[in-house]
């Protein structure tokens, strides 16, 4: 009965410390409109979502598809005829839908490589920084020896030995992209476990995990956000890197990557084919670079 | 010094033995043994092949027969290209790899160092807007965008430069290239390089040295110059690290028959042993290079005296 | 001739809310072997007039007036001209001991390159003279110690290496910015006293800055008390001291620990510095004076010679008589 009423007093008291920690309202709408000020930051942000949208819902309205050859109409230069608007490749293919279907493989292996490689360094700094001691020591000697190996190599070294698979690219570049979130975590976990509402929460034995999810964790969100941001023009990058090198997706599907090395191969003779995917992909990663600064002075004004 | 430089020279081991091991065992769990390829041997041929490259014993002694041949500088044998092994490949590969990415790493650190010593002194200049935007566009330009758009300039329009290849160190085809990577370099070091010179510049000891009545060649290259490079001096280590990507990408963009060029025709092959080969090759070196960095530090630093 | 005349010095920023002026209309003599004190609290202009002097300004700052330097005008000298002159005949300590030290370069590497700038000694020679001077600033193992990097001196020594370095071509003119604010009690005193006895072996004249009265009394035979960048009372040290007639002296004496006070309390003035950028049109202290009046918000009072003291020149209102009265009944 006793024990009941304490436990049951306990979460009470963990739903109200949860409760506290996170920032009110007022902060975030803060954030928002600082965000929001950033002309630059808003201008990325509409043409990414802009660029997401052609992707996802362009192909579904466009006469062709992505493996399509059409054999009137081979390295043809942007025409309005016939919808080539972003010309054709070599073998007839029309170029625009291309683009759209790389960008959607682009598009998605980043978001999805981000958030696993976001999650996995949530836990892994997480875990550190609440542990502590040895066991922290430990794993972030890892995390260092994950800077100091060059990563494209490894990724090679795992795409050659498990395959080109979509799920498989995805993995290959999570387990590169990790590091600095996890870094970051570690050591907003530190800062938060000296505070007194942990103290608190520990006082009245609410268990370990428990304290990591309900007050560690919402309060990382913003840290989080902001790293996460951050790490999305990275993983694309990496992503087109190694379709670049003919190590991501395995044709007929493409991705920007995919397309660049195609075109690169035909710059000569139809400059298009390279252009377009080039500019598409450099597009995305500038946009998601001003966002994710954007995103930083917005929710971390003290660090302008 | 020397403890210190003995300590971390000692952290590195763990480092290089973790990459080792991980890359030999996912080798290893690899379905399908290396020569299950499209002609099938005879049982007597792969017997032999088999005992040459140690396939018959257990995994433990395989991976310590690796490690020992390894620390005698053997790092192994190619399964693709036969009669070679990977050492030969390396030692035809290495000098392209090493000219162009360590000669433009040089180039960009002494090119970044200076244009941002000039971009510090005469902000909102010419150079100064140039360093920004070079730092910019190298920032947010993958360098597999940025290379084929030099070809295109002053390979195809302006036909100066031919557009790839090698011919035995001939500077016409090592130009681009080197341009390429000497550009992403110093988008880094150039912006950092200015960015850490105006904050020393605004410190107290410079203060200081003006109050001596010193002349500004000397405040720059004797009291700035060495505090403004510390933040330098670590962008280096991990500068390296993203070199050896943009050099694989580079000598595959302009054809360069180097290291990266291999690695990837092996990965396209499936030529497990070169890449793992080269996989711990480039990684030994890429630890040693953070390791001369952190000392070069140590050095640098009055502060750091182990 | 004066060795160093300041006349009507100004000194304005360019900053993003316009233009600030942070110093204004500061006029002063200094003959040679002479103190000079500069008190005021931060804010009130009194760094910048000495930066101005050395040229030393941040890169937004301009001068107005006129400093002269043995009839040279220090505000308009050519970069060169200036960089022979200071280091060399005016030379200055700093507020921070700990950050005004190159931490990259040995002391020996600090201190000969003044000489071998000014004095075409060779490295050599200069460094025998750095060991001198280390000495006389009571720096053991000055030989030893003199190739080790300033992070390997304590806070004190690093100040005593700075006041060593500002000597080491025997300047005519010592400019020492709240030289003891960032060391401990004794230290100050020591150092205090160092500078004392370097003046009086060197014949140095020395400007202090400071916003510690304890320190002015101690030292300085001239007194130029200073606030929203005006000066608002300026003399002879004995005269500030024992007779202060202006409300802000009076209140910074009052807020003077006092060992012969014992029980009674210390009195602060209350408010805080003034925001430059916002000074009212009138006396800048209007804000904060117990005495001031309606006319004190509105206009600037001038700095005049004061009729209770011909030695004394004052900025206020009110009359120096009835200041003074209102303080001798308070202590009475």
């Amino acid at each position: 009965m006793f024990k009941m009423k304490q436990s049951s007093l306990a979460d009470a008291l963990s739903a109200n410390l949860a409760a506290a920690p996170v920032q009110g309202r007022s902060p975030w709408r803060d954030a928002r409109e600082r965000f929001l000020r950033n002309k630059a930051a808003v201008i990325s942000l509409i043409l990414l979502v802009l660029i997401t949208l052609a992707c996802v819902f362009g192909p579904f309205f466009l006469p062709h598809t992505y493996e399509d050859t059409d054999w009137d109409a081979m390295s043809l230069a942007p025409t309005l005829q016939n919808w080539h608007l972003f010309g054709t490749d070599e073998l007839g293919r029309d170029l625009l839908v291309r683009c759209l279907i790389g960008g959607r493989i682009s598009l998605m292996v980043g978001f999805l490589a981000t958030l696993t490689s976001v999650l996995l360094g949530i836990v892994w700094g997480a875990t550190a920084g609440f542990l502590g001691g040895k066991v922290d020591s430990l794993m972030m000697r890892f995390v260092d020896m994950m800077y100091a190996v060059p990563y494209l190599l490894i990724a090679i070294l795992m795409v050659t030995l498990l395959g080109r698979d979509f799920y498989l690219v995805v993995l290959t570049i999570t387990v590169f992209s990790w590091m600095d979130m996890a870094r970051v975590v570690r050591g907003q976990t530190l800062s938060i476990k000296s505070k007194e509402y942990i103290e608190a929460a520990r006082a009245i034995g609410v268990s370990t995990t428990s304290i990591i999810f309900s007050h560690v964790v919402p309060n990382l969100l913003g840290i989080v956000v902001i790293y996460t941001t951050v790490t999305v023009p990275g993983v694309i990058l990496t992503e087109s890197v190694l379709s670049f090198l003919g190590l991501g997706v395995q044709e007929p599907m493409t991705s920007w990557g995919v397309l660049i090395q195609d075109g690169c191969g035909v710059m000569e003779s139809t400059p298009w084919i390279l252009l377009f995917p080039a500019a598409l992909l450099s597009i995305t990663l500038y946009c998601a670079n001003y966002i994710g600064d954007g995103m930083r002075d917005a929710l971390d004004p003290k660090d302008r | 010094m020397w403890s210190y430089t003995f300590r971390r020279v000692l952290m590195t081991i763990p480092t290089l033995l973790l990459v080792i091991t991980v890359c030999y065992l996912m080798l290893h769990a690899t379905p399908g043994g290396p020569f299950d390829g499209e002609r099938k041997l005879s049982a007597a041929v792969l017997a032999n092949l088999q005992a040459k490259y140690h396939l018959d014993l257990p995994l433990w002694q395989q991976y310590l027969y690796y490690l020992k041949s390894l620390l005698s500088g053997d790092l192994g044998a190619s399964f693709r290209y036969a009669d070679w092994s990977v050492n030969d490949l390396v030692i035809k590969a290495l000098p392209v790899s090493l000219s162009i990415g360590g000669g433009s790493l040089l180039i960009s650190i002494v090119l970044g160092v200076g244009l941002g010593i000039i971009a510090a002194l005469r902000q909102n200049s010419l150079v100064d807007y140039l360093v920004m935007l070079i730092g910019n566009i190298g920032s947010a330009f993958p360098s597999f965008v940025i290379g084929p758009v030099l070809i295109m300039v002053f390979a195809i329009w302006l036909k100066w430069l031919p557009a790839g290849g090698w011919d035995d160190f001939q500077l016409g085809y090592m130009i681009l290239p080197m341009t390429l990577l000497t550009f992403i370099n110093i988008s880094t070091i150039g912006r950092v390089m200015r960015g850490s010179l105006i904050e020393v510049l605004s410190s107290n000891f410079i203060r200081t040295a003006r109050a001596k009545g010193l002349g500004l060649s000397t405040i720059v290259f004797r009291h700035a110059l060495k505090p403004a490079l510390m933040p330098v001096v670590s962008v280096i280590g991990p500068l390296a690290i993203s070199s050896i990507t943009a050099a694989v990408v580079t000598e595959s963009v302009f054809s360069l028959p180097g290291i990266g060029k291999l690695i990837v025709n092996g990965a396209a092959n499936r030529d497990y042993t070169l890449v793992l080969g080269l996989v711990v090759l480039v990684t030994v070196v890429a630890v040693l290079l953070n390791l001369l960095v952190d000392l070069a530090y140590a050095l640098l630093d009055p502060k750091i005296r182990y | 001739m004066s060795l160093l005349k300041v006349s009507n010095l100004g000194v304005q920023f360019q900053t993003n809310d316009g233009v600030v002026s942070a110093v204004n209309g500061v006029n002063f003599e200094l003959e040679r072997g002479q103190t000079l004190g500069i008190v005021g609290e931060s804010g009130s202009g009194k760094s910048q007039t000495v930066l101005a002097m050395m040229g030393l300004l941040a890169k937004n700052g301009r001068t107005s007036g006129e400093a002269l330097y043995q009839g040279k005008n220090l505000l308009t000298l050519s970069a060169k001209e200036l960089n022979g002159i200071r280091g060399d005949r005016l030379s200055m300590i700093f507020q921070d001991p700990m950050t005004s030290l190159n931490p990259y370069l040995t002391v020996e590497r600090q201190m000969t390159e003044v000489l071998q700038l000014h004095k075409n000694m060779s490295r050599r020679q200069a460094k025998a003279r750095a060991i001198e001077l280390l000495e006389a600033v009571r720096i053991p193992e000055a030989a030893r110690r003199i190739d080790m990097y300033p992070h390997e001196f304590s806070g004190g020594m690093r100040q005593r290496v700075m006041i060593a370095m500002a000597l080491l071509c025997e300047p005519e003119v010592l400019i020492a910015d709240e030289p003891t604010t960032a060391l401990d009690v004794t230290v100050q005193a020591q150092i205090l006293q160092l500078l004392k006895d370097l003046q009086r072996d060197f014949g140095t004249a020395i400007v202090m800055i400071t916003h510690d009265l304890g320190v002015v009394a101690g030292l300085c035979e001239k007194v130029l008390v200073m606030y929203g960048g005006r000066v608002m009372e300026q003399g002879d040290a004995d005269s500030l001291f024992y007779q202060p007639s202006h409300p802000y002296t009076i209140g910074l004496l009052g807020a003077l620990p006092r060992l012969d006070h014992d029980g009674s309390e210390l009195v602060s003035i209350p408010g805080n510095p003034p925001n430059m950028a916002q000074l009212p049109a009138g006396c800048p202290f209007s804000e904060r004076c117990s005495h001031a009046g309606p006319r004190c918000a509105s206009e600037l009072p001038a700095l005049a010679v004061s009729p209770h003291n011909g030695r004394v020149l004052r900025a206020c209102h009110k009359s120096a008589h009835e200041l003074i009265d209102i303080r001798e009944v308070a202590h009475a």
